[in-house]
């Protein structure tokens, strides 16, 4: 019995000391970890595909956690990119550098079964303030209006805030928090009186886009601006970027980068 | 190697696994508090504690409504799991034909292998709708969230219970039955009796989890910051405050944080000693009757 225990140990050990030598040679590639907005994600994840094909030498890893994650991380040297969906506050800034990949617009998502597909920015202020509490007050069916919001520090909702809310009104207190944007559209898509904002990368059929302002949020509205909704998706370095990362960096901002970007539904840099 | 010494390793091992335990929760512990206390000292103990606006953003940081949402989630899970819970083990324990137990037995531990994540997309895919349409509102609240947290503690209090019911010496059944009493009066009058003290540490468990629990009351309690005026109203636990904000938090907001799981580890410890002393009070009064 004793001997088949030994016996198991040994060859756990070696496993693991064959599997830190596959490992070890992983280590002479270029390794570029990516973390932060949930947002640029996807987009980040596409870039870093495609660059892998053209230069295998490269291994990009593309995480999530957040704009705050990504800030907090690239400022400490925990990774070497850091990814926001928002502008950085004077205080977060210190030695980063900013480099926007792309912009992207925020949806305003209802459920289908809402008969109502336009709303002005005042309105949606007053919406999500608290301020119209009822759909008949849009000239809806008499229903209650269950707004969906995203947590406290999510990219989405700080961009959401400043442009929609302004310095001095206030989402209602009661409105559901939801953790992601699927979530979000999850809990829209299910509740007819429900309102929420997503991100335009998110958009699928199973919500209903709310224009603003009669204009619907597109690549188009959003490059030439009139769709007033919109953000920028953000690398963060800490410093000047040096080898492998500025030459990703580089390559996400040249035409080819661009037009994965594109791809992804975000709209490129103009230039 | 000789006996003595043999037996001297054993000893000492065991007691260095034992220690090794202490040792790290006493670290947890003091790491949380190192973390957790500046939040405390610069926003002030009543303010933190007995707040009512959390909003980081804002520099706000009062965890009351959340306590509540954590004691109100808790409270009522237990309300419902706990008649059901022990019904169930009573009917496990004294009713139940073997061939039903064989069937029910491996059921409840199923259930309790569920990771809780299945149960929260469950509750919020069926369970959430469910709720909107029975009870108005957005189907997010905290009866949908102690509905969830009452399939995932029943198990426990299930087997727990059902444990305690079985350890009764056949003698005491033996005895009531020979006394003249029904099966229902011996259950009610002498098993039941003298299983307390398990019962209780079966609750014990059973609450330990419910106010634990993390991600499957994210997904179904709407996480609104209010102290909820019905149950049909959407809460926030105090365990779903730290996962929802975690990656986000920076300064004094991070601490604050940890100043949220120090208020948990205090509400949890307030909540054993209470368990405790009902556990240690029954033992006394049930005299011989603890196993």
């Amino acid at each position: 019995m004793k001997l088949k225990y030994g016996l198991g140990v040994l060859i756990i050990l070696i496993i693991i000391i064959a599997l830190y030598g596959t490992i070890n040679t992983e280590s002479q590639y270029e390794r570029i970890d990516i973390a932060g907005s949930t947002s640029v994600q996807p987009v980040a994840e596409a870039l870093a595909q495609e660059y892998m094909k053209t230069y295998p030498k490269v291994k990009i890893n593309v995480q999530g956690g957040g704009s705050g994650l990504g800030i907090r991380s690239v400022s400490q040297d925990i990774i070497a990119i850091g990814t926001s969906s928002k502008n950085l506050k004077t205080n977060e800034k210190g030695s980063l550098q900013e480099y926007v990949i792309g912009k992207e617009g925020i949806v305003i998502a209802v459920n289908v079964n809402n008969p109502g597909d336009d709303l002005s920015k005042e309105q949606l202020k007053d919406v999500f303030s608290g301020k119209i509490k009822n759909w008949n007050e849009l000239g809806g069916p008499n229903a209650p209006i269950d707004v969906v919001v995203r947590e406290d520090g999510s990219g989405t909702r700080k961009a959401f805030e400043d442009m929609v809310m302004g310095k001095n009104t206030k989402v209602r207190s009661d409105a559901i928090v939801q953790t992601s944007t699927e979530s979000v559209k999850l809990t829209v898509k299910q509740d007819p009186n429900a309102i929420g904002y997503i991100s335009l990368v998110h958009m699928s059929s199973d919500v209903k886009v709310v224009k603003l302002n009669g204009i619907s949020p597109s690549l188009e509205t959003i490059v030439d601006g009139s769709y007033k909704l919109q953000r920028p998706f953000m690398f963060l370095t800490n410093g000047e970027p040096k080898g492998a990362v500025k030459e990703f960096i580089d390559w996400c901002l040249s035409p080819e980068g661009q037009k994965i970007v594109v791809k992804e539904k975000v709209v490129p840099v103009t230039t | 190697m000789s006996r003595w010494t043999e037996e001297y390793f054993i000893e000492k091992g065991l007691l260095l696994t034992a220690i090794s335990s202490i040792i790290i929760i006493g670290l947890i512990i003091i790491f949380i508090f190192k973390e957790g206390i500046p939040a405390i000292q610069s926003y002030g103990f009543f303010n933190f504690v007995f707040g009512m606006n959390w909003s980081p953003s804002e520099g706000q940081y009062g965890v009351f409504p959340m306590i509540i949402g954590s004691l109100g989630i808790t409270l009522l899970s237990l309300l419902m799991a706990v008649p059901l819970g022990l019904l169930c083990a009573i009917f496990l324990a004294e009713v139940a034909p073997a061939r039903m137990r064989k069937v029910l037995n491996p059921t409840l531990q199923t259930l309790a292998g569920i990771p809780s994540v299945v149960y929260g997309f469950f509750g919020l895919i069926l369970l959430v709708p469910f709720m909107r349409a029975q009870f108005g509102g957005t189907g997010f609240s905290m009866f949908t969230a102690s509905v969830i947290l009452t399939v995932m503690i029943l198990p426990i209090i299930v087997s727990v219970s059902e444990d305690a019911l079985r350890s009764i010496p056949h003698e005491y059944k033996e005895a009531s039955l020979a006394l003249g009493a029904t099966h229902w009066q011996t259950i009610k009058n002498v098993i039941f009796p003298a299983a307390i003290p398990g019962v209780i540490t079966s609750v014990i468990l059973g609450m330990g989890r419910a106010v634990g629990e993390t991600l499957a009351i994210i997904m179904v309690a709407g996480n609104v910051v209010q102290i909820p005026g019905s149950i049909f109203d959407p809460v926030r636990a105090l365990t779903s405050n730290i996962a929802i904000e975690m990656g986000y938090a920076t300064g004094i907001h991070y601490n604050a944080l940890f100043a949220t799981g120090i208020v948990l580890i205090f509400m949890i410890i307030v909540l054993l000693i209470i368990a405790n002393y009902l556990h240690y009070k029954k033992k006394v009064t049930i005299g011989g009757g603890y196993l």
